[in-house]
């Protein structure tokens, strides 16, 4: 898709602006070319596009006068936390106003007793376990960008991050949230008890992608932090003898807190990048980490290692120090920077599949990496299935975006004829939102348009995101029969 | 053995049948859940016998079954492996179905340190108000393509669609478990759930009835003595009875005739000041209570300290069980039923007069 810059923002009524105007702080509303740009992409950089402005909010009452100022005018708002998101989900419209929530940064309290915390959606992921580490507790979900993405995204995303099988997602660790409607009409959704009558909104609007309202409150849950963590550093000479390490491992019993796969080439990515340790040579390593007592870890390292050595691993290292342990991290926790200074640019796929079909998966993505062309290296949370393709390109060369991003179609439909999902923890967004329609039937798809109507029935709300129109996906499944080619890739995908 | 069973055909047919003459359906699987909820009508639509474990691998966590599979055979199955369902539904009866469990969303004791039923589904296939087929979620941990429709249907009493089968997380089951039991009154009793919740122990049930606080430890056999060494207390002689009977409500405390209330609330909260005899688990979040004080006067109560109070069992279910929500909450809930069962067919009135 090719997104025209558009520098103007008219079109919509001065008097939407001045409303605007009146209700922000002075320094609230940004509209000029050069205030406007930092916010023309999220982290998915391929789709750039102005917003009509960018409203800046400081107090929740200008939250509620903003959407109802949208609602009465019928203007589009796309709210936005850090920009970190992969997916698009945060991509401006140029008819949209993108509301940034980067000012509610407060941590409103910790509650060590009923070990809760209450933030706004401008804190920094990390931030929290900052501020609940005094009491000994932390905030679990921990996607790689945490130290800068927000809670609200994550809400927004319902993001993960290396620790889930263990400690889940951000579903599983929020109770509460305060949230805003399109009319301007704040509700609470959850409690700070463990249920809440009538239907589960909580897990509705967690992972909903902006699309039925604004967080502007979120009660997290804090866990103790375990008393010691320890990793171990596996290589294996076959990718299929790393996968069957894993089944074999779960089978004892044993949940570890963290269990990653990285292939051959993110391996050579990241160990020049940050001399982790990994053996340059294995076609694949496994990081497992368990956490516990003293007496726990030693136990499930125990089981562990010799899990591994049973299924032929060539190398294990059991981390000696806390310093060792966070350098077999390193290497992981850098894979993505580590494979951008390999090439030029790379793009993040987000599958997830049921761990046995890993090697069928994974053969099917060698094969599609050489009819494209492309080289791709493969990042895995292995504990739960999710896995990370990264295809490297060069967005310098005509055309190669584009084959770049059919590709990664390509992987994910493998992923949903695999028995998986198109997307694990980035959420659908733009970039999704054709696999959508291999994902789910149209009937399927009127439902989530009918929670959608819901909520926001002029679907005003982060418009053209996450759920495809029926029409887009009936043109799509039609040209995709025939050789998954869009005849026209200029046509606007919202 | 499980039956494998398949009536999706029939269930279907049934139901779009319904929707055409408008007739309400009540959804009966095992039926040891009937008492729960606003009194059932409309004919009976019978998942019980829609039965089989479709999908399990346990080596991938997961375990896909229909709805009328009997809980109790379905833990068999899991035991086989080593695991189980991590949410410790309640058994009510012995034909209670998984099916049953989901769409109650009840969960047992060891809910605030595990996770409850909700926590734990991966995927749902329903069949909606119109008899067609859906598919939401899946067979993977991970998964946030469209809204979270599954766990949506978790607690919505059938009123969304009915459950044909169900993806759900399980885990290993612990290696050993033991029970330790503290004589406190109710405030202490509080003030140590919380307390211990906050520290990193392998905890996994803490209630408190007649003076008597009982916390459970799971896990590796070393990590749970570490606890034991740590903690103290008495070593309760039969712990696992004690929790079995507290999930299932066999427990002699189940036993009054009085309307059971089950009042949700912030762990940390303060004792109830409301006559009648409690029973407080979830370290603090769950507390029963038989009453005969008004409604009204219980929910005031509850609704003081930040939670909300559900009529369990007994007294009069013509009126409001489930807690009322906020006129704008109700709003969202009215129009979401009217999105999966457009003719209102499915459930009516169980878990709310307009829904």
């Amino acid at each position: 898709m090719k997104v025209g810059n558009v520098t103007s923002n008219t079109g919509q009524s001065p008097r939407f602006f001045r409303a605007l105007r009146d209700v922000l702080p002075a320094d609230g509303l940004l509209v000029s070319d050069e205030e406007r740009r930092p916010y023309e992409c999220d982290g998915l950089t391929g789709y750039r596009e102005l917003p009509l402005a960018v409203a800046m909010p400081d107090r929740l009452e200008q939250v509620e006068q903003i959407l109802s100022l949208c609602d009465r005018h019928g203007v589009p708002v796309i709210a936005r936390g850090a920009g970190t998101g992969l997916s698009g989900g945060a991509t401006p419209r140029r008819d949209a106003l993108l509301l940034s929530m980067a000012r509610f940064s407060r941590i409103i309290d910790v509650d060590p007793v009923s070990r809760t915390a209450r933030v706004e959606p401008g804190v920094r992921n990390l931030a929290i376990s900052e501020a609940a580490a005094p009491y000994g507790l932390f905030y679990a979900p921990d996607p790689s960008s945490q130290i800068a993405c927000t809670i609200g995204g994550n809400v927004a995303e319902n993001a993960g991050g290396v620790h889930c099988l263990k400690y889940g997602l951000t579903i599983h660790n929020i109770i509460r949230l305060e949230v805003v409607l399109i009319d301007g009409e704040k509700i609470t959704i959850g409690s700070e008890a463990l249920d809440s009558p009538g239907y589960d909104l909580l897990a509705l609007m967690t992972g909903s992608e902006g699309m039925l309202g604004v967080v502007t409150v979120i009660t997290v849950r804090l866990l103790p932090i375990p008393v010691s963590a320890k990793a171990v550093l596996v290589a294996f000479d076959e990718v299929e003898k790393a996968a069957d390490s894993v089944a074999k491992l779960i089978a004892t019993g044993v949940i570890p807190a963290g269990l990653e796969m990285m292939d051959n080439l993110a391996i050579r990515a990241a160990e020049d990048f940050s001399d982790a340790g990994y053996p340059r040579d294995a076609a694949a390593i496994l990081i497992c980490e368990v956490d516990g007592t003293e007496a726990e870890v030693d136990r499930q390292i125990e089981l562990t290692t010799s899990v591994f050595a049973s299924e032929g691993a060539i190398d294990i290292q059991v981390s000696a120090t806390e310093q060792e342990r966070q350098r077999f991290w390193s290497g992981r926790k850098n894979a993505f920077p580590a494979v951008g200074r390999i090439s030029p640019d790379y793009y993040c796929i987000d599958g997830t599949i049921p761990r046995q079909q890993l090697g069928r998966v994974l053969a099917g993505i060698t094969e599609l990496s050489s009819t494209y062309g492309l080289r791709i290296a493969n990042v895995f949370h292995a504990g739960d299935g999710n896995l990370h393709p990264l295809i490297l390109y060069d967005g310098a060369q005509p055309g190669e975006f584009e084959r770049t991003e059919e590709l990664g179609g390509k992987i994910l439909e493998l992923c949903v004829k695999a028995g998986g999902t198109i997307t694990g923890e980035h959420g659908v967004g733009l970039e999704k939102i054709d696999q959508m329609c291999v994902q789910f039937e149209s009937s399927e798809l009127e439902h989530f348009h009918g929670v959608k109507a819901a909520f926001d029935p002029r679907g005003l709300l982060n418009p053209g995101k996450a759920v495809p129109t029926l029409a887009r996906c009936a043109e799509f499944n039609a040209i995709h029969v025939h050789d998954g080619r869009i005849p026209f890739p200029d046509i606007d995908r919202f | 053995m499980i039956q494998m069973n398949d009536r999706t055909a029939e269930l279907s047919d049934a139901i779009s049948a319904a929707a055409s003459a408008k007739r309400s359906l009540q959804i009966v699987g095992g039926g040891s859940k009937l008492f729960y909820g606003r009194e059932p009508e409309g004919e009976v639509l019978a998942v019980g016998d829609h039965t089989g474990v479709t999908v399990y691998d346990p080596t991938e966590l997961v375990v896909t079954v229909r709805a009328g599979t009997r809980l109790s055979e379905l833990a068999e199955v899991l035991r086989r492996e080593r695991q189980m369902l991590p949410f410790e539904p309640p058994l009510f009866g012995p034909h209670a179905t998984i099916g049953g469990t989901v769409a109650c969303g009840l969960s047992g004791p060891s809910r605030p340190y595990r996770g409850a039923v909700r926590d734990f589904v991966l995927g749902v296939e329903l069949l909606n108000g119109r008899g067609e087929r859906l598919r939401f979620g899946g067979q993977v941990i991970k998964n946030v393509a469209g809204y979270d429709v599954s766990r949506l249907m978790t607690g919505a009493m059938g009123t969304l669609g009915v459950i044909l089968d169900v993806s759900i997380k399980v885990h290993p089951l612990p290696e050993t478990e033991k029970t330790l039991c503290y004589e406190l009154t109710e405030q202490q009793a509080l003030k140590k759930m919380n307390e211990v919740a906050g520290r990193p122990l392998p905890l996994t049930g803490a209630c408190y009835y007649q003076g008597v606080l009982s916390l459970r430890l799971s896990g590796l056999a070393e990590g749970v003595s570490a606890a034991v060494d740590v903690l103290g207390g008495s070593q309760a002689s039969d712990g696992d009875g004690m929790w079995s009977t507290l999930r299932d409500h066999s427990h002699p405390y189940f036993l009054s005739d009085k309307p059971l209330w089950r009042l949700s609330v912030p762990s940390a909260a303060r004792s109830l000041d409301l006559a009648g005899e409690t029973f407080v688990e979830w370290g603090g979040a769950l507390r029963w209570l038989h009453s005969e004080l008004s409604p009204d006067l219980i929910r005031a109560s509850v609704e003081a300290l930040g939670g909300h109070a559900t009529l369990f069992r007994g007294g009069d279910r013509t009126g409001s069980v489930f807690h009322p929500n906020t006129r704008t909450l109700h709003d969202l809930n009215v129009r979401l039923k009217q999105t999966f069962d457009p003719e209102g067919i499915l459930n009516p009135g169980r878990l709310h007069p307009d829904i």
